[in-house]
């Protein structure tokens, strides 16, 4: 016992004097939170707007008023001729475009209707349609207003109300992924990679010679990366609820043990990872590509799972961190309870008695 | 110099290809994420699934929700008796959107001239949950014109004058996902290789130990260096044009604008990412500081580039900070020429900010760099 005390003494020291890792490591989850807590949003605004105006009478003054006042456009530009609105859109300047035809209000006297032109860039097509709706609720707004004075008849309201994030933040998808991925990246990653320095730099051999236990090796190796995780972890929620006003919902201890879990599982297979590869190279390569990627891509923080083909949803359900992520925000976020998350809480203890009991049996005693 | 360069890139070539296993999966790897990213990247928002609860079971009502499911946008996954019964729907994640229609919604609606029709979504998912709004707004506003219109018909009232919108769609007419992010995806692939390995590959030498053995030669520094970063900026130019490649087989996707000028601003983008990896090279001590080093930035220069999230809804700081990074430059790069047909001067700011970039990152590398531990 004392011995394994010792041992993971040591390997703490080796962590902790390696200052720049360690910054990093911390580093990482507190601007990755305060980035996207801060700079990043879906939401879109301050959409840069290009004016072609034929028309020059009153009512496309008046929406160009009704434009410019919007928070969601910036009219950056009254150009004269198409050539001269496709050359803004090339240049990058302009992401729609307006085009008032040549008498419009004379036409929307005698005819009754008239139509203006929107040109959007719809190389991101998301934002383009987001665009073109905010763009129609300005007209709807300028024909229910101006032109038919009195209400219109048979009015359907919609009354929206967005639950668990009325103000569409980023923060509350992203901060689950956060920690996802900031786990995942501590565990997986810096474990594996510093049990194969080890055996890179043929210290691995003293080890193995010695009278310790291999299974302490391991327990001693992955110690210090868990001790780092759990602080994350609680540099992360500390952060989310001070800075982002993100509330805990649910119950803190469910959500610790859960992430517990979560920590086992991926320290498991970077301890895996360490008994292929032979280089820290290659240990990170493998880390970064068969883990980091699918932790981003098939989770579901990133993009909607349900949107993906059968075989990538198939492959999402062996990635650990797609039921972690269900876990966080089913607790975090929306305030619930065991009741529904056992089954994913299942899932995960299956998951890491499985690999825990693969990785230390392949953990090799002998270098050859 | 010269024939001492050309000594180190020999060197270096050997050794890069002597670990196939590392070669093979630089060039792979890219390949296959290609092929599944874009998939599972997919964004467009369909299959919405949508809890309704309806009070009135009136022929408005019935109508109006055949004409949200029929809109190919939502699928009805719930038909529940009471709100209780739809949020727990929501709670288990089998819906996303909840409509309520009251009761009386059909008289009311003639005999009151207004109505309100209730709407939750869950909006945890903040980009989801405001494009199905959208889209769910705009179906009852169709649907609302639609009877309003056979309303004044039947009743012989004049219609008002109404302005109009004609949406066009420049530069991807079909709304197509993939042609937005996969030139995109093919930037941020590259950086891997030419900023981490890059980085990896020179502090590797230090490790080691080799690079005392090369300290004491008459190997000028800056020989040594730029012997370092050849071999890959090739390796990423491959697995770059490869990429290229396996875009337009499997996704149709090919450069609206010169390749030319793709293939440029790619030279300008790996001279400044090289660079940024040279200078995380010469802060760090050992593979894996550098790795945790190159992997922080690395986080960063994707966050903010633009990829997923709209450089123009940041705020101003973060416009700034984005700007001194080479991957947003580079990705609009991209997507100006291969989608819009952007000339070589119209996205000539941003090669040269590219450049610039490079020449700080290079210059400030090997000031730092010393011959001597």
């Amino acid at each position: 016992m004392t011995q394994l005390l010792s041992f993971i003494k040591k390997e703490f020291k080796h962590v902790f004097r390696d200052k720049k890792t360690l910054l990093m490591l911390f580093g990482l989850p507190t601007i990755q939170i305060l980035l996207f807590g801060f700079a990043l949003t879906n939401e879109i605004k301050n959409t840069r707007v290009a004016i072609l105006d034929y028309a020059q009478d009153n009512i496309s003054k008046e929406l160009i008023s009704k434009i410019d006042n919007s928070k969601y456009f910036d009219i950056i530009s009254n150009v004269k001729t198409e050539q001269e609105l496709e050359s803004e859109f090339r240049k990058g300047n302009a992401k729609i475009a307006i085009v008032f035809p040549a008498g419009l209000e004379g036409e929307l006297q005698h005819n009754k209707k008239s139509t203006i032109q929107l040109i959007a860039d719809a190389s991101d097509p998301n934002s383009a349609t987001t665009i073109s709706n905010y763009f129609n609720n300005i007209i709807h707004d300028y024909n229910g207003l101006k032109i038919s004075k009195s209400p219109p008849p048979m009015q359907i309201l919609a009354e929206t109300k967005m639950l668990y994030n009325p103000e569409l933040k980023g923060a509350p998808n992203f901060v689950p992924g956060v920690i996802a991925l900031v786990l995942m990246l501590v565990c997986t990653m810096m474990s594996s990679v510093s049990i194969v320095k080890e055996k890179e730099l043929g210290t691995m051999e003293i080890l193995l010679v010695s009278p310790f236990k291999p299974i302490f090796i391991i327990v001693s190796k992955l110690m210090p990366y868990m001790i780092i995780s759990i602080f994350n972890l609680i540099i992360i929620l500390v952060m989310s609820v001070t800075l982002l006003d993100l509330e805990i919902k649910g119950s803190i201890m469910l959500l610790i043990f859960a992430s517990t879990l979560f920590i086992l599982t991926s320290l498991a297979i970077g301890l895996l990872i360490s008994t292929t590869a032979k280089t820290q190279q290659s240990a990170m390569m493998i880390s970064l590509t068969g883990m980091l990627l699918p932790t981003l891509l098939l989770t579901g923080f990133m993009f909607p799972i349900e949107n993906m083909p059968l075989p990538l949803k198939l492959l999402s359900n062996i990635v650990p961190s797609r039921w972690f992520f269900i876990i966080i925000k089913n607790v975090m976020l929306k305030g619930l309870g065991i009741g529904s998350i056992w089954k994913q809480l299942l899932i995960l203890s299956g998951m890491c008695a499985f690999l825990l009991r693969v990785s230390i049996k392949k953990f090799k005693i002998r270098l050859q | 110099m010269i024939r001492s360069f050309y000594f180190i890139l020999e060197k270096e070539f050997k050794q890069m290809m002597r670990s196939k296993g590392l070669v093979r999966m630089l060039i792979m790897m890219p390949v296959i994420q290609l092929l599944i990213l874009p998939m599972a990247a997919n964004y467009s928002i369909k299959n919405i699934s949508l809890a309704v609860v309806d009070n009135d079971h009136s022929e408005y009502s019935r109508k109006m929700i055949h004409k949200i499911t029929s809109s190919g946008y939502f699928k009805l996954t719930a038909f529940c008796r009471n709100s209780q019964e739809a949020f727990k729907e929501v709670e288990n994640d089998h819906a996303d959107l909840i409509l309520e229609i009251p009761k009386n919604f059909e008289k009311n609606l003639v005999r009151e001239n207004n109505q309100k029709l209730s709407v939750q979504i869950n909006a945890i998912e903040g980009v989801k949950a405001g494009l199905s709004g959208g889209y769910l707004a705009n179906i009852i506003t169709d649907f609302n014109s639609d009877i309003r219109t056979r309303w004044v018909q039947s009743q012989g009232v004049d219609e008002p004058a109404l302005v109009s919108v004609a949406p066009v769609n420049w530069y991807n007419r079909y709304m197509n996902y993939y042609l937005f992010i996969i030139p995109g995806i093919l930037v941020t692939l590259i950086t891997g290789i030419g900023m981490l390995q890059t980085s990896f590959n020179m502090v590797k030498e230090k490790e080691i130990g080799t690079i005392e053995q090369i300290n004491v030669t008459p190997v000028k520094k800056q020989a040594f260096i730029l012997g370092k970063m050849v071999p890959y900026f090739v390796l990423s130019a491959l697995v770059f044009v490869i990429g290229q490649i396996v875009s337009y087989l499997f996704y149709n996707i090919h450069s609206v604008g010169s390749y030319l000028t793709v293939f440029v601003g790619m030279c300008a983008f790996l001279f400044s990412l090289q660079g940024f990896g040279l200078l995380l090279s010469t802060y760090a001590e050992s593979q894996q500081q550098a790795m945790s080093l190159g992997f922080f930035f690395m986080n960063i220069l994707n966050m903010m580039s633009g990829l997923y999230t709209s450089i123009d809804s940041m705020p101003m700081w973060a416009k700034v900070m984005t700007g001194s990074f080479p991957l947003s430059h580079f990705i609009r790069v991209m997507r100006m020429v291969m989608l819009k047909g952007s000339s070589i001067a119209e996205v000539g700011d941003h090669l040269l900010i590219m450049v610039g970039l490079g020449i700080i990152f290079n210059t400030w590398a090997v000031l730092h760099y010393q011959k001597r531990s």
